[in-house]
């Protein structure tokens, strides 16, 4: 199994996103061969035009999308943390999307069974990271994550300590 | 139909029916999307002499066959076309974003509103669902507050919305049309048409899948232009973006000043892009589909507007500080901020600010005349003053917001001449003096001054041409600069991307080819990009317009440039201009009136439309 720490997702750097949507735009090619954003995995939000971020599965330890499915529809892979739909079992009924903190599984707009992140597992890479144009999307672990966070913690507290001086 | 939906969505507001016509392919490979197909459609529903501002103008918006594609900056545009209550020819405007994407997703090519509803509505396309819905509670409200609140309303986030603001509710000529907060199809007062329908916002959602006809090529190509994208090509937008400008035309001496006093900006250093990206810009942004990015997002972080935020380009941060003699960028970021939130085209309402003080400053117009504003070039709060009257069109404001040529008529004592427009539009910025291809460029512009239909400034800002020389041969260079831009705004992408079409046409026309499955070649697409300058021009002519439009402000021609420097003494005589129309109508095959001939016509496949220049092509 799999730890926690070990788990990659797309994370995506809000000082980076421009909130282009080309990552919404190859996911629906990728998955669909067709562009539509309401078929991409991965959504982007422009809360106004200084916060743009794209959003996407985190793969969470002990999903609340799993725990929340009535139908038993949802599990999540071992190997790798995917949160994989049975998509004869799923019904539509939203309850996992209700569950999700990230807005990150949602109904697909034809099928009308949910749809989430598999990391193009066919593909080999996520093509989102492949294409984004600003380099703002990386597959990453909560640790990773975490180091990111500390270093520019720090060095930001230095910067700030040299103009000080 | 690959490319485009096929569709034509028409919208009657009198009666508040509604029905889909199919586009035909002849429509879609003659006149492409965008402006082309937009200004062809305008001209088959409407009668000749229509005024701008009647139910009878139709408001035409349509997509390009490339919208709703992943294609670096192919996805992201639309286009407004109708008759434009500023030049009473034919007005277009294109804005990007996400919105056209949306558009082109709910499945129509365009939009054709007719008519006026008898009270204030906003049009909801939710797909093949159309429905008019009450705007009474937007009334007065900004563009960007319209937005949110017909997404609380309809209960979508990702909902896209175009609308005007207060300026295009009170008929203001130079009213623009907004998506997304600071997207704006600016010029020509498209706003005000909308206004005039009642008609406060177009709301969309569209869910169905867009699919290029040929998609391995397709997607081969995309990759390829990502790479485009990244290179030289499109730096100076990803980097300083347009401000850059500034220093550069000032430098030049072709920036005009004081509403066109000067050509050259002692203030500049304080004004420039550099300045602009040090102190201001908080975020660049980009457009659904872009693969850079553009959108310079500047916050104020200090002083009495702190806090004020939009986007900021050249062509508004010079009419509402150099033209207007004002050195301060917090002041005119306040200002674009302000042109937004009204709805109002941000060059045009620099400019006649600039218009307005320099009518103060020759006692045209007296400090009680304006509202108690003492309105001296260089005074950054009679800027807001000003913005804010004609924005809500109190007191001056109520005619300064009919644009400088009205206004200046309205005034009278010589402030007609003070009013620096071509066919009613006001000015950008290029000092036309001292750059003469760039002003037979704008001479000739169908919708009036601007260099946004042909772009030929490049070839005297870059050395290409001696800009001060009227001579044979700049009227071919202008031809073929209306013939590309036409088409880049019919495809639609974006302009800022055109350096990345390394082969130009040729680049294009595969483009095309491969998204719709119509066979294009690059000669095909040039004699289209010429097919829509000559319906521009046809529709100019049944409006009336003729060579005697085609001039220049009065300044350019009046006024030689009086700074010491390398351009002192420039200006352009009747005699220039006469020997560059000539050169112009000549390369375009029309007659020295400017009339395209029935040959002509008969070349381009254009026969049905010959009746409009019948009788008027002798001489």
């Amino acid at each position: 199994m799999v730890k926690i720490h070990e788990r990659k997702f797309v994370s995506a750097d809000p000082d980076k996103c421009v909130g282009c949507q080309i990552c919404e735009y190859i996911c629906s090619w990728t998955k669909e061969k067709g562009f539509n954003p309401l078929k991409s995995r991965i959504r982007v939000v422009r809360v106004n035009q200084l916060a743009n971020m794209a959003v996407t599965c985190r793969r969470c330890e002990d999903p609340p999308c799993v725990a929340a499915c009535p139908r038993d529809a949802l599990t999540q892979s071992e190997e790798t943390g995917t949160i994989l739909v049975d998509m004869d079992a799923c019904n539509g009924c939203g309850w996992c999307i209700e569950a999700c903190d990230y807005g990150a599984i949602m109904l697909h707009p034809e099928t009308k069974v949910v749809h989430v992140c598999d990391l193009c597992k066919d593909e080999g890479e996520p093509q989102c990271i492949k294409w984004c144009p600003e380099e703002a999307l990386t597959l990453v672990t909560s640790d990773v994550l975490a180091q990111k966070a500390r270093i520019s913690a720090v060095r930001k507290l230095f910067q700030e300590a040299k103009k000080k001086k | 139909m690959y490319g485009y939906a096929g569709r034509i969505l028409y919208v009657d507001l009198n009666t508040g029916k509604t029905r889909v016509e199919k586009l035909s392919e002849d429509y879609a490979k003659k006149y492409i999307g965008g402006i082309g197909l937009g200004m062809r459609l305008w001209l088959d529903n409407s009668k000749a002499s229509v005024d701008p501002l009647s139910p009878k103008n139709p408001l035409v918006l349509t997509l390009g066959p490339i919208s709703g594609t992943i294609f670096p900056t192919g996805g992201n545009g639309h286009a407004f076309v109708a008759k434009s209550p500023e030049t009473f020819a034919i007005g277009e405007a294109v804005a990007h974003g996400t919105f056209g994407a949306e558009m082109k997703r709910a499945g129509y090519d365009a939009v054709i509103i007719t008519g006026k509803a008898d009270k204030p509505v906003y049009l909801w396309i939710d797909d093949d669902s159309v429905q008019l819905l009450d705007a009474a509670h937007l009334m007065g409200k900004s563009p960007s507050e319209t937005e949110e609140a017909i997404k609380e309303d309809l209960g979508d986030y990702y909902i896209r919305i175009a609308a005007v603001g207060l300026a295009g509710e009170k008929l203001s000529r130079i009213a623009c049309i907004i998506n997304e907060k600071t997207r704006a199809a600016g010029r020509t007062g498209m706003g005000a048409v909308m206004g005039s329908k009642n008609l406060k916002a177009i709301a969309v959602r569209g869910t169905r899948d867009i699919v290029p006809a040929k998609s391995d090529e397709f997607m081969d190509m995309v990759k390829e232009f990502h790479e485009r994208m990244k290179g030289p090509a499109t730096q100076k937008y990803r980097t300083l973006g347009t401000p850059e400008n500034v220093l550069v035309h000032n430098a030049l001496h072709c920036m005009p000043t004081r509403n066109y006093n000067n050509a050259h900006f002692e203030g500049a250093e304080k004004v420039s892009g550099e300045v602009l990206n040090e102190k201001f810009v908080a975020k660049i942004i980009g457009c659904s589909s872009c693969a850079m990015r553009c959108e310079h997002e500047v916050v104020v972080p200090e002083g009495p507007y702190k806090g004020t935020m939009t986007r900021m380009e050249y062509e508004t941060l010079w009419a509402m500080g150099p033209y207007c003699g004002i050195d301060r960028l917090d002041t005119i970021i306040k200002g674009m901020e302000l042109a937004n939130y009204y709805g109002m085209d941000a060059i045009s309402a620099g400019v006649i600010v600039g218009f307005a003080m320099d009518c103060y400053e020759n006692g045209i117009l007296s400090q009680k005349d304006l509202g108690g504003i003492e309105a001296n070039f260089g005074n950054s709060e009679a800027l807001i003053q000003l913005l804010e009257k004609m924005g809500k069109r109190e007191g001056i404001g109520d005619i300064l917001a009919e644009g400088v040529r009205i206004a200046g008529k309205k005034i009278g004592k010589g402030a007609e001449k003070l009013a620096q427009h071509i066919k009613g539009l006001e000015v950008t910025g290029y000092d036309l003096r001292c750059l003469k291809t760039a002003a037979l460029g704008f001479a000739v512009s169908f919708r009036g001054a601007d260099h946004n239909r042909h772009g030929a400034y490049a070839f005297d800002v870059k050395g290409k041409v001696n800009r001060l020389k009227a001579e044979k041969g700049r009227g071919k260079m202008v031809r073929d600069m209306e013939n590309l831009y036409a088409l880049i705004d019919s495809f639609i992408v974006c302009k800022f991307s055109r350096g990345t079409y390394y082969k130009g046409l040729e680049d294009m026309a595969k483009l095309y080819s491969l998204v719709t499955g119509i066979e294009m070649t690059p000669e095909e697409l040039n004699k289209s990009g010429e097919r829509i300058n000559t319906v521009a021009r046809l529709i100019n002519i049944r409006e009336g317009l003729g060579r005697k439009d085609d001039t220049l402000p009065w300044k350019v021609m009046n006024m030689p440039i009086p700074d010491e420097g390398p351009v002192q003494g420039a200006v352009v005589t009747q005699k220039e201009l006469d020997l560059l129309l000539d050169d112009y109508y000549t390369s375009r095959g029309w007659t020295v009136e400017g009339i395209p001939t029935a040959a002509k016509l008969k070349e381009l496949g254009m026969d049905s439309l010959s009746k409009i220049v019948k009788g008027k092509q002798e001489a």
